[in-house]
């Protein structure tokens, strides 16, 4: 096929790319917050929360690459629908760059005390949440709306897991009023979890809406 | 607002001697609104412009078969008066094409043949026309220089002007704009938005972004086809056919 506008659409599919990194680079925060709660690791902790600059640099960049496409390229149909999706996805990355920033904040929080409970649920979560915002992403890319479909039914596990850990929670800061302060950062960990898989929903719904043209909310 | 059909185009084929140039069009044109066509050159836009009113009858070897309704009536009927049909449905070329004559006369002309005479009344007309075609406070004190004296963007809507002039129900424009620079061009826009209160307009235009910007409703063409007809944001934002995305989005071989 010919390509009357192959330059515009080089820009598009660098723009695209840009966004992916940036997903990437926020995947990787998610992973590292976890990681720094599990082996005590305060310096990865504020590596993440440094991190979030970077994040946020990323963001203001990719938001001015769009209205600039917007304005000099004057995009119609499907690449406008990209468009206007890639300045509102990468709004949900930094959020969800956000809510890693701040499972980092309550791991400098807790410091170096024993954690009140084994936490082999938080792992598990993180693993689910960062999977799930690589497939949301992935489905973007091939604009598969099945896939975005599947990605968004998946964070009912998520929500599942937030309500258990935090009732497991619960039940140990009853029995010992002591843990009641690490409790709550615990529960906030899982919480921001928790957010960051609703991001990923966003990501689906607005690829659904990229592909279609219509909007779908997806539970 | 209701949907009134001013127009009801059914299912025309259109030859030139043995090349078909379209292709078995239905379309129905909306009174008071723009109807944008757009396309690839040679798609059929502007032949399918001509047969609304009949400009096509004056090339030879041209064979149409179909019919036009217009108000309810056949224009390709036998007994059709032709010069009553364009009064009815006037048409502005891409070209600003004034007479070489004064500004009041290339207005005057029109209702002159057809058959006022009166003065005050032609008077009446001409000031009534350019002010309807947003010229009249550029030239009210040079209405007897030469229409060819005036700037490109002028002479156009003196066109337009001359077109109001035999009172139309319907203007055809043919690229009206793509001759002229973006000031002059935004004014034959801001115009059309104005004209379309009182008049149903279809504009063949090779902007994409000027049909945007005007219509109500956008029509593709393609190899003499109509691929797809729709509400101007529709097609903008998410046309049906894949054709109209690939041409829109230039992705298209």
């Amino acid at each position: 096929m010919h390509d009357s506008r192959k330059s515009f659409h080089t820009e598009l599919n660098d723009l695209e790319n840009e966004m992916l990194k940036m997903g990437s680079v926020v995947g990787e925060s998610i992973s590292q917050s976890i990681e720094a709660l599990i082996n005590k690791d305060l310096e990865l902790a504020s590596k993440v929360i440094k991190n979030d600059d970077i994040i946020d640099d990323y963001e203001l960049e990719i938001e001015e690459k769009c209205t600039r496409l917007i304005a000099l390229q004057q995009p119609v149909a499907i690449d406008l629908r990209k468009i206007i999706v890639i300045s509102k996805l990468v709004t949900d990355l930094e959020r969800i760059g956000d809510n890693a920033a701040n499972i980092a904040h309550k791991v400098l929080a807790i410091g170096d005390q024993t954690l009140i409970k084994e936490m082999q649920d938080l792992p598990g979560m993180r693993d689910i949440v960062v999977q799930q915002l690589r497939a949301s992403l992935e489905a973007f890319v091939d604009m598969d709306i099945d896939k975005a479909k599947e990605v968004a039914a998946g964070d009912k596990k998520v929500n599942q897991l937030d309500k258990q850990i935090k009732s497991e929670l619960l039940k140990v800061m009853e029995n010992d009023s002591t843990t009641i302060e690490q409790g709550t950062s615990l529960m906030f960990i899982s919480r921001f979890l928790e957010r960051i898989g609703d991001h990923s929903t966003n990501i689906c719904e607005r690829t659904v809406y990229m592909k279609t043209g219509e909007w779908t909310e997806l539970e | 607002m209701s949907n009134q059909k001013v127009l009801e185009v059914k299912n025309i084929d259109f030859f030139y001697d043995d090349f078909q140039a379209l292709e078995n069009i239905t379309m129905d044109v909306e009174k008071n609104k723009v109807t944008a066509l757009i396309g690839p050159s040679g798609c059929g836009k502007s032949t399918f412009l001509r047969t609304i009113n009949r400009m096509n009858d004056l090339i030879e070897g041209a064979k149409l078969e179909g019919d036009i309704l217009f108000d309810g009536e056949s224009i390709y009927q036998e007994n059709v008066d032709v010069v009553n049909l364009r009064k009815r449905i006037g048409m502005v070329f891409q070209q600003p094409n004034p007479f070489p004559k004064s500004v009041f006369e290339n207005v005057a002309y029109g209702p002159k043949i057809h058959g006022v005479t009166d003065k005050a009344k032609l008077e009446e007309i001409v000031v009534e026309s350019l002010k309807g075609a947003a010229l009249y406070d550029e030239v009210k004190d040079r209405l007897n220089k030469s229409a060819l004296s005036l700037s490109g963007g002028q002479q156009q809507r003196l066109c337009i002007a001359r077109a109001l002039a035999v009172k139309p129900e319907v203007l055809l424009m043919d690229e009206p704009a793509s001759a002229l620079d973006p000031v002059a061009t935004a004014k034959i826009e801001d115009l059309i938005e104005e004209l379309k209160n009182n008049y149903s307009i279809v504009i063949v235009t090779h902007s994409m972004q000027q049909a945007a910007r005007v219509s109500d409703m956008t029509g593709f063409f393609l190899m003499g086809e109509l691929v797809e007809y729709d509400k101007t944001d529709k097609i903008f934002e998410n046309p049906s056919d894949q054709r109209t995305e690939d041409y829109i989005t230039g992705r298209f071989g």
